[in-house]
């Protein structure tokens, strides 16, 4: 799958993120599904995270809750969340994988390893034949 | 009659429960999704005595976690 994202949202993303260092950062990302099989991210939300962990996060649900209504609200749908790793690569972890649990979800991780060249990628995670598999999707950043 | 399943309306029958709902939405990974029905959150326990009523909203939401924990080893 084709994913699209703003250079804007990965600025403000880069931004959130580090700002929330050494912490984890983490949210939601909407957006639509359009008739060739691209994913357009048009909306991303700055969650907190609970754990409040600099390897781990957990979204509040109450503002996942709230965050979804507004996506409803703007018709745009839940195409998945984002994180950060602020010292590790952008791929999932075994625990980014045991957790991702919505196989239509787009997860996007955000490394800061590289303290001046942050990286984002976006992943399709899966249960097949009873193991996770994940598959990295082509992301493209929008020029607006 | 009629409830609103994720923003979208559906028609179910009579006296459906939360449980029966997950069921019939073929919700993966069920123990993974916590369950709000106008927006009150229910709890886990009570999915399968939580009888939906017309008009209802609810809403799945997939616990959203994870991190760079383990990354490494």
């Amino acid at each position: 799958m084709r994913v699209t994202i703003s250079r804007a949202y990965f600025a403000e993303m880069c931004a959130h993120a580090r700002k929330n260092l050494p912490e984890e950062s983490c949210g939601l990302v909407a957006g639509r599904d359009l008739p060739d099989g691209t994913r357009e991210i048009l909306r991303v939300y700055f969650l907190t995270n609970t754990d409040h962990s600099r390897e781990h996060f957990s979204i509040d649900p109450r503002e996942q809750l709230a965050a979804i209504r507004d996506m409803r609200s703007r018709g745009l749908i839940p195409l998945g969340n984002w994180h950060s790793h602020p010292e590790s690569p952008s791929r999932p972890s075994e625990e980014d994988k045991r957790l991702a649990n919505d196989s239509r979800a787009t997860y996007l991780i955000l490394s800061l390893e590289q303290a001046d060249s942050p990286v984002l990628n976006a992943f399709h995670i899966e249960t097949v034949d009873g193991i996770r598999t994940v598959r990295r999707e082509e992301l493209v950043f929008i020029e607006e | 009659m009629k409830i609103t399943v994720g923003g979208e309306s559906r028609e179910v029958a009579e006296g459906i429960t939360v449980a029966d709902l997950i069921s019939l939405e073929k919700i993966d990974n069920p123990e993974y999704v916590t369950v709000s029905v106008n927006e009150e959150f229910v709890d886990q326990g009570s999915f399968a005595s939580h009888v939906l009523q017309e008009g209802d909203s609810v809403e799945f939401l997939y616990f959203m976690g994870g991190g760079a924990y383990g990354i490494h080893q």
